[in-house]
């Protein structure tokens, strides 16, 4: 291994859901608690199972704390591609790392995991006999063991070809679970407040770790919505701030997004959200704002600025415009000052967003952003960039044939000089998502025709 | 809204620039909702505080008791951090208008949610 000093391996079991965005995650969260993404291993492509050398087990902890991309972490203590290569690694582990979990007055036990294959009884307990030789001294108690062992077994990715034999063994001592069961517990479907593009709660969790939030950072959403996302920031110790332009929403007032729910009711709003999981302490305050306009002070700084910007399919996008547009025999708001909202395009609304982040966040602030890309068209060189805002990563989700979003996260890397020194930015040449800006069309003529064709077929 | 809020909050009405900050603050119902303290939190905001804009927001609600400038040692003063956690974090603005101090457009307050709002005709340059 080409890490020097002494390291500690330890086996990461990924969850098999979000892929892409499970290295992201993992390198955010060994950054934040000071450790060091370093890995012998070369690709993290699908496997659940990663080798990672952590510099402590506090860190390996920590990430433990945060992460809901890993079910579960072990201290690695062999691996091999035979049961005769585990056992042979096993014996050139060092005893003495092993003995302080296997003394006399301990008790434990030992699991199996096997992925992409069942095993029956037998074969568990043979494969725990066959461990015999490890200075197993304490006492074996299924219940409450002091310490749990794990063989893991590795049958590849594909179920329908299970191999006789494992790829890959792993044995190692259960250190901590992840963070899985927030996806339950955080479920929009128990939320008391949402809306029509609420994001689910797994990746807003995965939002919240690519921005490496921490405890008592300040996180901003400039589309804030029905605040998702902020709950997920809260649920990690920060205090969070939301703006939208939509009146409505941030009051909480209008139409319900739920089935069966005609209107909102009179306690749907962000603040009563976070108090529904206990994190209202976290609530600074949400605004009606337009993020193209942004009406904070010089100096005012956040800690991570983390949003799902509207793209015009379920959520219009919109930004305020002049009163004089408003069309005839439109009632206009009871308050005053509420003009009319312009559609917005996506471009210049990614440019606001990287131009405001810029200038906004602090120095190692991140940014963490969908962009909604069409995907026969998409390049790298499509993804909005700013002199002061380095890329950390950029993650596909699929959501049709030929449409897609991506999850961007950039981090503050240099200080904001001035607005006009940045404003050639918005240029062709250096933003060519303008060539995106049909994304709307694009998505709308493409579902037009793949329900003319399935009307077709069926009719067929 | 917050008086932290207020704090950071500026007017971006055509051609204020930096006198749209502090905006005047008017409150016809305020309430007080206890928020649990973290100085740690608390102490992180302190140097963020424009205190002229605070102590002025604080006169005009009438609040008493508001440290006139942040102390020396104040990350360790229990005392100083629960007045100033009192101050800015839980003294709430339902009702009421934050003015711009340059060109006095009002922006209202309304169940402790500020509306920013503006034209295009009020904002472009």
């Amino acid at each position: 291994m080409a890490v020097p000093g002494p390291v500690n391996r330890y086996l990461l079991l990924m969850a098999q859901e979000h892929l892409e965005f499970r290295l992201p995650e993992i390198k955010s969260l060994l950054s934040l608690f000071g450790g060091q993404f370093t890995s012998s291993q070369e690709t993290y492509g699908k496997s659940p199972f990663w080798i990672l050398s952590i510099p402590s087990e506090d860190i390996a902890r920590n990430l433990m704390k945060r992460t809901v991309c890993a079910k579960s972490i072990f201290e690695l203590w062999g691996h091999g591609k035979s049961p005769e290569e585990l056992y042979s690694s096993l014996k050139n582990y060092p005893v003495e790392k092993m003995v302080p979990f296997l003394h006399s007055d301990s008790t434990y036990k030992i699991k199996i995991h096997t992925f992409n294959k069942t095993l029956t009884q037998e074969e568990k307990v043979k494969r725990i006999d066959a461990l015999e030789f490890l200075p197993f001294e304490g006492k074996v108690n299924l219940k409450k063991p002091q310490h749990i062992f794990s063989i893991l077994e590795d049958y590849g990715l594909d179920p329908n070809y299970i191999p006789e034999n494992p790829h890959n063994i792993y044995f190692g001592r259960w250190i901590a679970d992840g963070q899985r069961e927030l996806i339950e517990s955080y479920s929009v479907k128990k939320r008391h407040f949402i809306g029509n593009t609420s994001m689910d709660a797994g990746l807003s969790f995965i939002m919240a770790n690519h921005g490496k939030v921490k405890e008592n950072d300040i996180v901003f959403d400039p589309f804030v919505g029905t605040g998702g996302l902020l709950i997920a920031s809260a649920h990690f110790g920060a205090y969070v701030y939301g703006t939208d332009i939509d009146y409505n929403t941030v009051h909480g007032l209008g139409k319900a997004s739920r089935k069966n729910q005609k209107w909102r009711g009179p306690d749907e709003n962000i603040r009563a959200n976070l108090r529904q999981y206990g994190l209202e302490k976290y609530y600074l305050d949400v605004l009606v704002s337009d993020a193209s306009k942004p009406s904070w002070r010089k100096g005012t700084y956040f800690d991570a600025v983390i949003t799902d910007p509207p793209y015009g399919i379920r959520e219009s996008t919109r930004r305020t415009g002049s009163q004089k547009e408003i069309p005839k025999g439109i009632e206009k708001c009871p308050e005053t000052h509420v003009p009319v909202s312009l559609s917005y395009h996506l471009s210049d609304m990614f440019f606001d967003l990287l131009n405001f982040a810029a200038e906004t966040l602090v120095l190692g602030g991140r940014l963490v952003y969908w962009l909604p890309v069409y995907t026969p068209e998409y390049t790298e060189e499509m993804v909005p960039w700013h002199p002061c805002l380095k890329l950390i990563s950029n993650c596909e989700q699929k959501l049709s044939s030929h449409t897609s979003r991506r999850l961007v996260t950039m981090e503050k890397v240099k200080e904001f000089e001035n607005r006009d020194q940045y404003s050639h930015l918005l240029s062709d040449h250096f933003l060519p998502y303008q060539g995106h800006n049909s994304f709307r069309e694009k998505y709308f003529s493409g579902v037009t025709k793949r329900i003319a064709k399935e009307e077709k077929s069926s009719q067929e | 809204m917050k008086l932290l809020t207020h704090n950071l909050l500026s007017s971006h009405v055509r051609g204020v620039g930096p006198r749209g900050f502090p905006l005047r603050l008017q409150a016809t119902e305020v309430r007080i909702s206890p928020v649990e303290f973290n100085p740690d939190f608390v102490a992180r905001m302190i140097p963020k505080v424009e205190w002229a804009a605070l102590l002025e927001a604080a006169d005009t609600l009438h609040l008493v008791e508001v440290p006139k400038e942040p102390i020396q040692g104040y990350e360790h003063d229990e005392r100083f951090l629960r007045k100033m956690h009192h101050v800015l974090l839980e003294v709430d603005v339902l009702e009421g208008t934050l003015q711009c101090p340059e060109s006095g457009r009002l922006f209202p307050i309304s169940r402790g949610i500020p509306n920013m709002l503006l034209s295009d005709e009020e904002t472009e340059t």
